[in-house]
């Protein structure tokens, strides 16, 4: 195996462009490889670029650890990043890391998806930014093409007033979602609400985000159908971890809930 | 490959072959069995270390991508006998089949660093990442709340 420690973007791209696979804390790809699913011929190892792990305001790159936003981050982003998965693991994995991996369960993508963030890419000819819902493609996959590395997450320069970020899980700590959400309110009443684990994706359900977003100050029936509306415009399925009907009720549960604290 | 990295305050060379673990060159190259080998997907924390400054699962970091690096184990912590943590958790019984002891005097060892007086719940925390199938997670927190100068 060959292994690249480049202290540069350019070196780290123009590895990339010959085939090496990034990585980037290691904590998805050490598992494949500690499970024989992968064994990578080539690697290129991205925790030594300092431009990746620079954050200006709204511009955060990707080699940013879930440690720094759980301390740093936005009020949602610090939440979802408390509950990824333990100490060791936020010490060294990355928001890169977790859209490369875009796992359904990512606990970093609804806040993504609920402020509309965008995701910087970049390769040997150039840089590109594609919005969160063309980024996330399926399960486990994504916008990247070959030779091409995640470069920063780009959040709008103003986010919503209100945002909260809650997970339901089968215990506390070190837990992969059954079902993770963020909501945002805005002043004059807008409202978005992005789930995980509830999709091959991350998931908005704009039937609720517009049926409450008309509400100034919500009557508990009107709370009622917007858990309602989120619980119908999931896309869960039964899986190892949980069921279809559990994790199309939590949703609502969890999306009220979430909602309730930002009015409050 | 050969990748040169700091371990314990020294440096080393170590024969690495593919994208071997970082918990395996220690354990099997370099003769370091305190860090323990267990999950292999950083659930359990028996393999923790402190790399460059943060407490990771020495598992999931890959050997090469290691070089250059500072690493402390278990091994490393006290050049002199056992360090507080160590006798803290002993005083207070916080040892039992003692697989996880390693994993968590290393977290413990940097969670003091960081904040000298930690609360319960930032112990709870702390600890969040390495787990004790004896249960014995009292007494360690116990141990570890002995040493703490904090609001409990």
């Amino acid at each position: 195996m060959q292994a690249f420690h480049p202290k540069t973007l350019d070196e780290a791209l123009a590895a990339a462009a010959d085939g090496a696979t990034p990585l980037a804390g290691g904590t998805d790809l050490m598992v494949e490889v500690n499970f024989g699913k992968r064994r990578p011929e080539m690697v290129v190892g991205l925790r030594r670029i300092a431009e990746l792990r620079e954050w200006e305001r709204s511009r955060i790159g990707s080699g940013v650890t879930w440690r720094r936003v759980e301390r740093d981050g936005p009020r949602a982003y610090a939440q979802a990043a408390r509950t990824v998965g333990s100490p060791q693991i936020r010490n060294a994995a990355t928001i890169g890391g977790n859209l490369g991996t875009a796992s359904p369960a990512g606990d970093g993508h609804p806040f993504l998806a609920a402020v509309d963030a965008s995701i910087e890419i970049a390769s040997t000819s150039g840089r590109r930014l594609v919005p969160w819902y063309e980024f996330f493609t399926g399960p486990k996959q994504n916008a990247l093409q070959p030779g091409e590395l995640i470069t920063a997450v780009v959040l709008p320069e103003r986010l919503p007033e209100r945002h909260e970020f809650g997970k339901v899980g089968v215990r506390n700590a070190m837990v992969i979602s059954t079902v993770c959400c963020v909501v945002t309110r805005d002043t004059e009443g807008s409202t978005t609400v992005a789930l995980g684990s509830v999709g091959p994706t991350p998931i908005r359900v704009p039937a609720a985000e517009e049926m409450i977003s008309a509400e100034p100050s919500p009557s508990d029936s009107a709370l009622g159908e917007f858990a309602r509306l989120v619980s119908e415009g999931v896309r869960p399925i039964t899986d190892h971890r949980s069921t279809e009907e559990y994790r199309r009720h939590a949703a609502g549960v969890l999306a009220r809930r979430l909602l309730e604290r930002c009015l409050a | 490959m050969i990748v040169e990295f700091r371990l314990n305050g020294e440096d080393v060379n170590a024969r690495v072959v593919g994208p071997t673990s970082l918990l395996d060159v220690l354990r099997d190259e370099l003769g370091l069995f305190g860090s323990k080998s267990a999950c292999a997907q950083g659930e359990c924390g028996s393999c923790s270390v402190v790399l460059d400054g943060e407490v990771v699962c020495s598992c999931l970091v890959m050997a090469a991508d290691a070089e250059g690096s500072e690493v402390t184990t278990v091994e490393g912590l006290s050049t002199d006998g056992l360090n507080p943590i160590q006798e803290a958790m002993l005083r207070s019984g916080a040892v039992q089949c003692g697989f996880c002891t390693p994993g968590i005097v290393v977290a413990a060892t940097e969670l003091f660093r960081v904040n000298p007086s930690p609360t319960r719940i930032e112990i709870k925390e702390a600890l969040a990442g390495n787990i004790c199938r004896c249960t014995g997670y009292g007494a360690i927190i116990r141990a570890l709340e002995s040493l703490s100068g904090g609001e409990q």
